[in-house]
Order: structure tokens, then sequence, then C-alpha cells
């Protein structure tokens, strides 16, 4: 019995390593965030449009909100930009950026240019805030509540798909559970 | 205006307390200047991966993230920090894939376990097909020269 048993077990075994390690849609680079279900970090900064405009998320308490983190220098960011403006202007949730690492002037050149579909930018040139959200890759978009939690972290831009599959369900329960 | 004024002078005033309290503690190359916290600076950023390129730490990566949280580390050990506060900062923000070295508690058990499991299935394995080849009759030379020495 235990002839056949074990190294049925074990082939069963390396067969379940297989399919969960060498599935292609995997993100072999993704890594869950820590911050899942726990407090958002509070953070004030300079608004990138106005250095003399703080920005800050103790004052989005009680609010859903998106918290996307980008920067000029990143194609990932370039390409999310439509589906970003186009979220904006569905009005479900405030979206505040955060402009990691990156030049003023740029960031200012981008969001006049491109459109801004932020409702503020903090300006993180030091990438001290970034650290604080264990952000190790632009963009990252985190989902938080309104008792201040992170709900959800998506790492890759954002398209409509996600926004429609990961994040609308989710603003959806966290304003019925926040209301 | 008027009331962004104190804010704004409130910020530059903590930038520059900042600045000076890293200056008082790193020499211009970048290096701390107490040599006992220069080398716990190097230990530690060889433990700690960098996350934008996985296969470097953060004591050799160029990335900027690297540069930023080797700030981070100095900042921290300038101010008195002990190593396990400096990998708790970094574990609580970054999970424990930051670091190279994890600690030994309930759930990397099975990482530091594995080798030895391993190591007792082999053993259990080969100590199985010896035994199996010591109970096979002596007589099984056929003649045939390639069983001799």
């Amino acid at each position: 019995m235990w002839k056949f048993l074990l190294p049925a077990a074990a082939f069963a075994a390396l067969v379940a390593l297989f399919v969960v390690g060498l599935n292609p849609a995997r993100d072999i680079h993704a890594l869950p965030s820590p911050l899942i279900g726990k407090a958002a970090p509070q953070f004030t900064l300079s608004d990138v449009l106005d250095a003399n405009h703080p920005v800050g998320n103790a004052s989005l308490q009680g609010q859903v909100y998106v918290f996307n983190v980008w920067a000029t220098w990143c194609a990932g960011c370039r390409q999310e930009h439509e589906a970003l403006l186009e979220i904006a202007q569905q009005k479900v949730v405030p979206i505040i950026g955060l402009d990691w690492n990156d030049d003023r002037a740029k960031a200012t050149q981008w969001l006049t240019q491109l459109g801004n579909p932020y409702n503020e930018v903090g300006f993180d040139n030091e990438g001290r805030v970034a650290i604080d959200w264990g952000v190790y890759g632009a963009p990252e978009t985190f989902l938080v509540d309104g008792q201040g939690r992170v709900l959800f972290k998506h790492i890759a831009p954002l398209t409509m798909d996600v926004w429609q599959q990961e994040f609308l369900p989710r603003i959806a329960a966290a304003k019925r559970g926040g209301a | 205006m008027s009331r962004g004024a104190p804010r704004a002078a409130l910020l530059l005033a903590l930038v520059l307390g900042l600045a000076a309290g890293v200056a008082s503690g790193v020499d211009a190359n970048g290096q701390l200047e107490n040599p006992a916290l220069q080398a716990r600076f190097e230990d530690i950023t060889k433990q700690l991966r960098c996350l934008v390129c996985q296969n470097e730490s953060v004591a050799d990566s160029n990335a900027s993230l690297a540069d930023d949280l080797r700030r981070q580390v100095r900042e921290m050990l300038v101010a008195g920090k002990t190593d396990s506060e400096i990998f708790d900062f970094m574990t609580a923000r970054y999970g424990e894939f930051v670091r190279y070295n994890p600690p030994l508690e309930a759930k990397t058990y099975l990482i530091w376990g594995a080798p030895f499991l391993l190591l007792i299935g082999g053993g259990f394995a080969v100590w199985r097909i010896v035994r199996a080849r010591a109970r096979l009759p002596l007589d099984l030379d056929d003649g045939s020269p390639s069983n001799e020495g």
C-alpha cells in the first residue's frame, strides 16, 4: 500500500507546486502588501502643483479613497493615465496621488498636458512617504476604507478591467460597511 | 496664502532640522562617521532585499529605492535604533520578503526546516535501499566482467 501511496502523494505535491509556481498568470515580482487590513500610513506633503499647499490623508478619515503612486519617469504610469482619467470622471471616490521621487516641473507639465485625474497630489521627492506605504515599483494603487484601513493594493498599471473587477466591488462593500 | 505660510515655515524648519540631524552623523562620502554604526549599516543593508531588482541586496543595488532605504537605515542608526527595530520597520512596510535572513518563527519553520526534512527523507530512502540490497542473496555473480572492480 505504502509503495503506491507515497510516490503518488509526492507526485501530487509536485504537480500542485508546479501549477501554482509556474502559472503564467502569476506575477513573480508582485509581493503581498503587509499593509492590507492595517491602518494606512498618515502623511503630509506639499502639493505638487503648489508648494505652499499641504496635502495629506488625515482629512480623508471617514471616506473611501484611492491612493495612486506615480512618477513621470514611470512608463507604466503613462500607460494607466487614460484609465485614471476615466475613473476620475466616474467620481466614485477621491483619487489622491503620490508623485514619487520626481521633478516638480516635469510632474506639473505631465498633469497639465495629459490631464489631472487627482483630487490632490503629494510631492514625495525624498521617497519617505513611499517607504511608509511599502512602495517598491510605480505604479501602485491602494484602496483605503472609511476607517483608514488599507483594503487592497494593485501593483501594475490600472486598467478599466482591474477597476471594475477589483476596485468597484470593494468600494461598494466599504461604503456599505462604513455608512 | 496667509494660512499656508506658517505651515510652509514649519515644514522648512522640520526639513532643515532633519538635514542637520543627518549631517551630524554622515561624512561627505555617505559613510557614517561612527565606525561601529557604519559596520552595522553594512551588515543590515546586506540582509535587506532590494525590492525593485529582487536578486540584489539594498547594499549592492543602484536603484533609487535602495538609495532611499540606505538613507533610512543610516538615519535610524544615527537615531540610536537597534538592528531589530530597523528590521521590524522594514518588514512592517515591505513584508518578510525584504529580509534575506528570515527570523525563526512559526510561519518560517517550514523554510528553516525544509533542508533537514529533505535530509531525513533522503537518509531514510538510502537506508531502505541499502537494507533491501543487503537482503539480496550473495550469489548473484553471473560471472560477467562488468561486475568486477
